[in-house]
């Protein structure tokens, strides 16, 4: 199926090709620039305050960039695949609490600012625990210590109320009024820009680990475990280094969750958010780095958007999630690394067409896939609701023929349309690839 | 003694049906390397077909009906989905079958809606098969071991004493050597993911009204079938039959015991009370530790004998 796996050039990756790990200072700029501007062009200037739901939404997505990143730490920088990740993030959370409560009595005197930082710590600490016992296993087995630690700690959070708060979970207040910067952190705005600052600051660490010795060994054991022993390097230690400080970052991430929400419950440490940090690292693209971030944001936007809209959203997930398992394994930054090649050849211009081409069919099934699953999910759920369905704008009634016609109509007769026009894309695509190499060597 | 005799059926029951899914399971992981977690979700669909196939015809139609569908589709997952993703690693074809578990919760919440379903026991068993120390022992308890115990035997006689049983026990151990004798290993992979999901469905049929039929009974399920399945070692089905009756003995058990840690230090003088995290973990009754002892379990044989109970490989 896969042209990559099939093609039988070997390339041989020049020193110059090879990725470069010099810091280039303007991706980051701009980062930070945008992630500080995007609140204010949703300012109210009328009633002079911000919009919530917007400012709600940005900081949850700042929080989760750090999570699905420290995923990725070990998801695509290791090639562990964790399940319990959010025990980790969850943990980070309820000590925060802990900590908020400690020092709003005035027994703990630490700055709002640095809070996240003992998050960190105290995620780093469970890491170090659960760490000791995961890395020693590897690939699969790994991941079902993680699933199985996972069930252990949400079962005991739901339990215990001495630490986790039962099924209650814990509460707090964020105006601790001791501060570095003399802020109240009673708006919101100032706490996104405390998630805005330690977001940059986590993110910046995670790419420096990328290149550091311990994350290349984690690359190495990756593809090669056994190659990596005959090296001299204890695999188990570089999982389990790795694991904990992917800890420490996930416990930066739960800190800026209990500092946003003032409150921590067991859904903190349970398996769905891990495997939110899952969907968002692979759809965003595990190989590259930015690809968990984009994962994050674009995860994120649907969960608190497209969830407003539509009660069947989980079923766009794990259609788009299947789907994306299925023809871009490498992510959608993997879609985009793909396209660099043919970008840095000029041609990629004359994918503009074929594009253009398959958008249409596309846009038409998704239309009809979309009518399909909402009228039938408002027969079900929606009836007992007693709502109306409205799609794209316009009230419906389920009952008649029309709407489901159009959008049987559309799901199928675009599928076969797109079928027919992925096969020309994939003509056109194999063509452009294979005039590369010659296109290189002129 | 009541309350253990009682409670030994149960567990038995329930560790018949833990087995039922379970030994699916661990032949498609053992085989193909999927950790397959749209297994439980197979399973909901079984209730769910079952439940609207014996409002149609009946239950007992339903019985074979319901695991025969769910086999067909655990077959049209395999070659449809799993094979074509099968190149892109491991990684992905677990990936895949988690979009699956997204899509089958939601689609049966879709079709059948958000409320637990009147699935009932068939009237024709539903008397009490006999009474021990003044408690009735349901006759559908009985059939639903009977039918495990059925199951147990088919699936040993078609492993042990069959052709296909044989190269399916080859395609476990040495998948390279059976295509390299001229076995269509692909094939052998559908039918064992088909049997799997079919016995998965048989699972759900007579699970459905003994528990309930209802959209979460996937996530109850899934975690402690996994258990079930690493517990017990890969590549072995006796392992998994043991595993399976210890966590449902266990599970049924712990309910029953209102004893805690501290309970047992009394005799030395020493009382606690649950001031703190310790005293609070020492003080809580075994009844409501229930759920967390599975998974203490597994991260146990996973710490001191990583290879399962009678596993036969590393998993």
């Amino acid at each position: 199926m896969s042209d990559a796996a099939q093609s039988p050039d070997v390339r041989v990756l020049h020193p110059a090709q090879s990725r470069t790990r010099s810091f280039l200072i303007w991706p980051w700029l701009i980062a930070l620039a945008i992630a500080v501007v995007l609140p204010w062009l949703f300012y109210d200037w009328q009633h002079a305050r911000h919009a919530g739901f917007v400012l709600s939404m940005l900081s949850q997505m700042g929080m989760m960039v750090i999570f699905a990143l420290s995923f990725n730490m070990l998801m695509g920088q290791a090639g562990l695949l964790s399940f319990c990740h959010s025990v980790l993030f969850g943990f980070g959370g309820y000590s925060t609490v802990h900590f908020l409560n400690a020092a709003g009595a005035g027994e703990l005197p630490v700055p709002m600012e640095l809070m996240p930082l003992l998050a960190g710590f105290s995620g780093l600490g469970l890491a170090i625990v659960v760490g000791y016992v995961a890395s020693k296993q590897r690939s699969t087995a790994f991941a079902m210590i993680t699933l199985g630690i996972v069930q252990l700690v949400t079962t005991a959070a739901t339990m215990f109320h001495h630490f986790f708060g039962g099924e209650g979970g814990i509460k707090t207040d964020r105006e601790i009024g001791i501060s570095l910067f003399g802020l109240e952190y009673g708006k919101s705005i100032e706490v996104y820009y405390l998630i805005v600052a330690w977001m940059m600051i986590a993110a910046a660490a995670m790419y420096y680990h990328t290149g550091t010795p311990l994350g290349r060994m984690a690359n190495a054991c990756r593809d090669n475990h056994e190659r990596a022993q005959f090296v001299g390097y204890d695999p188990r230690v570089v999982r389990f280094l790795q694991f904990a400080l992917s800890g420490f970052f996930a416990g930066i991430g739960g800190g800026l969750f209990a500092i946003t929400y003032e409150i921590v419950t067991f859904d903190a440490v349970a398996a769905p958010l891990a495997a939110n940090a899952l969907l968002m690292a692979y759809i965003g693209g595990a190989t590259t780095f930015v690809g968990p971030v984009l994962g994050a944001v674009l995860i994120t936007a649907m969960q608190s958007g497209v969830s407003l809209m539509s009660n069947s959203w989980l079923i766009y997930v794990g259609v788009l999630f299947i789907a994306m398992v299925t023809f871009a394994p490498a992510g959608l930054t993997g879609i985009i690394v793909a396209h660099t090649p043919i970008a840095r050849a000029g041609l990629l211009h004359r994918l503009l067409l074929p594009y253009l081409r398959l958008l249409v069919p596309a846009l038409l099934s998704l239309f009809g896939f979309v009518g399909v699953v909402e009228l039938l999910s408002f027969l079900t759920i929606g009836a007992a609701q007693g709502k109306q369905l409205a799609l794209f704008g316009h009230p419906l009634d389920i009952a008649g023929t029309t709407p489901w016609l159009v959008s049987l109509l559309c799901l199928f007769g675009g599928g076969y349309w797109l079928l027919r026009e992925a096969a020309r894309f994939r003509g056109v695509w194999d063509n452009l690839t294979a005039a590369l190499p010659r296109a290189g060597a002129a | 003694m009541q309350i253990g005799l009682i409670s030994l059926l149960d567990g038995l029951v329930y560790g018949m049906l833990l087995f039922m899914l379970a030994s699916g399971l661990t032949l498609i992981l053992s085989m193909m390397g999927v950790l397959n977690f749209a297994h439980a979700s197979i399973y909901m669909l079984g209730a769910y077909f079952a439940y609207q196939i014996s409002r149609w015809v009946g239950f007992w139609p339903a019985l074979v009906l319901a695991p025969v569908l769910c086999g067909l589709i655990g077959a049209a997952i395999e070659v449809w989905g799993l094979r074509r993703v099968h190149h892109n690693g491991h990684i992905a074809e677990l990936l895949f079958t988690f979009g699956l578990v997204f899509i089958i919760g939601r689609a049966v919440q879709m079709v059948w809606g958000m409320l637990p379903m009147p699935y009932r026991v068939p009237a024709g068993l539903d008397f009490p098969l006999f009474t021990l120390y003044g408690e009735n022992f349901p006759a559908y308890r009985g059939f639903m071991l009977l039918v495990s115990a059925g199951m147990l035997c088919a699936t040993w006689l078609l492993l042990k004493k069959t052709r296909i049983g044989l190269i399916i026990q080859a395609s476990l151990t040495h998948p390279g050597m059976v295509s390299a004798l001229g076995h269509n290993v692909p094939r052998v992979f559908t039918i064992v993911f088909a049997g799997g999901s079919l016995l998965a469905g048989l699972a759900g049929v007579i699970a459905g009204n003994y528990l309930t039929t209802e959209s979460g009974m996937a996530d109850a399920m899934g975690p402690i079938v996994f258990v079930v399945v690493i517990f017990g070692g890969l590549g072995s089905l006796a392992g998994c039959f043991i595993a399976s009756i210890l966590m449902g003995m266990v599970q049924t058990f712990s309910v029953v015991i209102d004893y805690s840690f501290a309970d047992l230090l009394k005799p030395l003088g020493i009382t606690l009370t649950a001031n703190d995290l310790l005293g609070e973990i020492l003080t809580i009754p075994v009844s409501r530790i229930g759920p967390l002892v599975p998974y203490a379990l597994l991260i146990l044989i996973l710490l001191f004998r990583p290879r399962g109970l009678l596993g036969t490989r590393e998993t």
